[in-house]
């Protein structure tokens, strides 16, 4: 058992930030049906406990690879960069500026209970954010500009609690 | 000791021996066991023909007990000593409990879990659960003449550790070998989804006596995949009851009522319920204790609107579920109903309306988890690995540590798929700090006050260093059951200090011998019996499962000297077997799992590639 081996290569598939996700999903299941612990219930306690550490990494190299961001942050890490995500929050001037007119138009969309506004916020991040990735895939797997993926990666995390807020207010303004 | 019936070395021993497993529902108001014959699943009756158990359990003087219908009929006139609804105890201490004072119980707190008094001595609602676990082990391997490899055990996908841990003690101290804790709404997607071929986004709307669970679930080419859960680990049937009995007392003008007379009314009122699910009104007649003569009439119309609030209290986790699916009403293709309590129409229409589609009643809502949970059962004790299905469950409440502040830092998010492991380093907050304090925590809100305390443990001999220099890497593993150990360990300087603890709720060893042997059929000489027959069975187990690997994989996986090594193993296991020690059985067993251990890993490593060789010659065909 090699658990150094990394979650594309657990997957048997190249290590790109673009993935044909039916096939991500199909190893996934192809790998789980052969080490998940409901296979082993009757095994011997060797077998058992490999079964779970296999099923345990098999669950945690999906859930990294599914999420854009996720497979973006490991791409990265193969690739000898850390983001340093707590400590390294470094950021343009210019995004900045934009993070806080998009906290006030959705601090404002809240105090209002303006459900239709919060909405088509929502709409207008999901947009951006799938341009983000876009630039991303470019930078990743066409450019491998890592540096400059790198920015970007912070940048999505930042937009992600941007969402995270919209959904925040939305769920608050329903109950 | 049929399993003890050994095949000659090099053939694996009868593999197409039916092994007896069962999957038990252990509910709040009713528990049922099932058991797949002849490639169906079955519910299995009493001798009367019954096939619920009121989970009900009268303890008399004498140290007997009543469990079911005999216990249920006492329960006005002996409420101290019976116990209804012991599910709504289990993982839960007094502060947990908002209507303590409203029950006929005499409680005892304790650490971790409150406890009962009764005629026969304090019990803990863990020996009550495992009273009624007894009986359903009896009433199975009567049924089935033999016994028991092993059971499913349901719980509410809702549970936390606490109460998951207590369900698996239970069954441990009634002598159950868990194959597997399974989620009540997977449960029965699996009976569902198996009998209807489903495919695509289902709901599982699972009410029962004392608990609610919703449940989002893909079902697709033979997997079940739980999206999100949800839930309210202390609502159900009984509430609805609850709220009946109130309105009795308000309406008769009752108050302080006496334990035999409350009892009474609570029963009277749960008839009432019943009898609304098929009539528009009924009466409800009671006469208390001095004399005094309680008639009403309760309509459907007032039945729905003095529950309107416990109803829509189903419908915000439903929400809150759908939306960490990242799903809408719309995209659920189906919404199987779950638990007796979905019977009442006000629910049928409410759940109705927020999917905007006929609910799917059909499946009996009370026999529904257990069928799924035998199904399941059949498969872990290895009695068929034709159509094979898997089911990618979750954890249901967010995992986390105290920091500093009183805060909760998530380690596990909820939904996440289990098994799974995360580790979280920590340091030092002052100059020369040698021991930190670990406090784990269940629950969704910030403040660790809010959330469940799980666990609490100290790392000590942690090298003296500034503050901030120190590594502690916190490790948190949840199994397949959605149960949690957790592992700490300093590294730093080379010095290494680990500790594993399990949550301070469950029950060690000790316990558990303690309890079976304050139990009254278990004098010393029983003991000891019983623990060489668990060496026996579990020696059988393991010899079993290894000569079946060696006759797969036992040419092209070992060398020769490997193979003599555990085929050395093997004999002197045997060998052991052959006496009444049932220490060295033991011994044996852990020493042939610890030489078995490479051939496992190898095995292990074959099935992964096997799985990823196959995937890519489907991509080359295309």
């Amino acid at each position: 058992m090699d658990f150094n081996q990394n979650f594309f290569e657990l997957f048997g598939i190249a290590p790109a930030y673009r993935v044909d996700p039916i096939r991500l999903e199909q190893a996934f299941r192809d790998i789980q049906a052969q080490v998940h612990p409901d296979k082993f219930a009757h095994a011997s306690d060797a077998e058992r406990r490999l079964s779970m550490q296999w099923a345990t990494q098999a669950n945690e190299a999906y859930q990294t690879l599914k999420q854009p961001l996720g497979r973006a942050r490991y791409l990265l890490h193969l690739n000898g960069v850390e983001l340093h995500e707590e400590t390294n929050t470094a950021m343009s001037p210019a995004f900045l500026m934009q993070q806080m007119e998009w906290r006030e138009a959705i601090g404002e969309a809240k105090a209002a209970g303006d459900v239709p506004g919060l909405e088509h916020l929502s709409a207008k991040l999901r947009a951006e954010i799938a341009a983000q990735q876009q630039q991303l895939a470019e930078l990743l797997d066409n450019d491998k500009n890592f540096q400059r993926a790198a920015e970007v990666v912070r940048e999505l995390k930042f937009m992600e609690k941007l969402r995270e807020e919209i959904n925040h207010a939305l769920e608050a303004l329903d109950a | 000791m049929a399993l003890l019936q050994i095949a000659e070395p090099g053939m694996s021993a009868a593999p197409h021996q039916h092994r007896l497993a069962v999957g038990i529902d252990l509910g709040t108001t009713n528990s049922l066991v099932a058991t797949v014959r002849s490639g169906l699943s079955v519910v299995l009756h009493d001798e009367n023909g019954r096939p619920l158990l009121p989970s009900v359990v009268r303890y008399h003087g004498d140290g007997s007990t009543d469990v079911g219908y005999p216990a249920q009929a006492m329960q006005s006139r002996d409420p101290h000593n019976t116990i209804v609804s012991v599910k709504r105890f289990m993982g839960r201490g007094l502060r947990d409990l908002p209507d303590a004072g409203n029950t006929a119980y005499q409680f005892v707190d304790s650490p971790g879990m409150v406890q009962l008094k009764t005629v026969a001595g304090v019990k803990s609602p863990v020996e009550v659960s495992a009273d009624i676990l007894r009986v359903l082990r009896d009433r199975a391997e009567t049924a089935l003449g033999g016994e028991l490899v092993g059971a499913v055990i349901t719980v509410p996908a809702y549970f936390d550790d606490a109460q998951r841990q207590a369900t698996k003690d239970a069954a441990r101290l009634a002598g159950l070998n868990v194959l597997r804790l399974l989620n009540e709404p997977t449960a029965a997607a699996v009976a569902y989804g198996l009998d209807n071929a489903a495919e695509g986004v289902y709901a599982v709307y699972d009410l029962g006596g004392g608990t609610f669970d919703i449940s989002i679930l893909r079902l697709s080419k033979g997997v079940f995949e739980v999206l999100a859960t949800n839930g309210d680990s202390a609502l159900g049937g009984d509430d609805f009851d609850h709220r009946i009995y109130c309105w009795i007392l308000e309406q008769a003008k009752l108050s302080a009522l006496k334990p035999q007379d409350a009892r009474l009314l609570l029963t009277r009122a749960r008839e009432a319920k019943e009898d609304l699910t098929t009539h528009p009104e009924v009466r409800v007649t009671a006469v208390l204790g001095a004399g005094q003569l309680v008639d009403l009439l309760l309509t459907t119309e007032t039945f729905a609107e003095i529950t309107r609030s416990l109803v829509n209290k189903t419908l915000a986790p439903t929400k809150k579920a759908l939306r960490d699916a990242g799903l809408e009403p719309e995209d659920v293709k189906g919404v199987v109903m779950v638990g007796g309590s979905t019977r009442m129409p006000q629910i049928q229409r409410a759940v109705g309306k927020f999917f905007g589609q006929e609910p799917l009643n059909n499946l009996d809502p009370d026999r529904v988890v257990a069928l799924g949970a035998a199904i399941q059962a059949n498969v872990l004790a290895g009695n068929r690995s034709d159509d094979e299905w898997l089911l990618l469950d979750v954890i249901p409440l967010s995992l986390g540590l105290e920091t500093m502040g009183g805060l909760v830092e998530k380690v596990i998010p909820r939904n996440s798929t289990i098994p799974v492991a995360r580790a979280q380093e920590f340091t030092t907050y002052k100059d020369g700090q040698t021991a930190m304090s670990i406090h784990v925590v269940q629950g969704e809100r910030e403040l660790v006050s809010d959330c469940r305390s799980l666990a609490k443990f100290e790392l000590r001999g942690i090298p003296p260093m500034v503050a901030g220099a120190a590594r502690i890497r916190v490790t948190f593993q949840v199994d397949a059951d959605g149960l949690l150990s957790v592992s700490a360990r300093e590294k730093n300087c080379g010095v290494e200090a680990s500790v594993v603890v399990k949550p301070s709720y469950g029950l060690t060893d000790d316990e558990i011998t303690r309890m079976l042997r304050t139990s009254q059929e278990n004098a010393q000489s029983d003991m000891e019996a019983r623990a060489l027959r668990e060496q026996q069975v579990e020696a059988g187990r393991l010899i079993e499962a290894i000569e079946a690997a060696l006759g797969e994989d036992g040419d092209t996986l070992l060398n020769a000297s490997e193979r003599a090594e555990i085929d050395g193993g093997i004999a002197e296991l045997r060998n052991v077997l052959q006496g009444q020690n049932h220490m060295s059985i033991k011994d044996q067993i852990e020493k042939l799992n610890h030489i078995s251990g490479t051939f496992a890993a190898r095995r292990m490593d074959k099935s992964v590639k096997r799985a990823l060789t196959g995937h890519k010659l489907e991509e080359l065909e295309t």
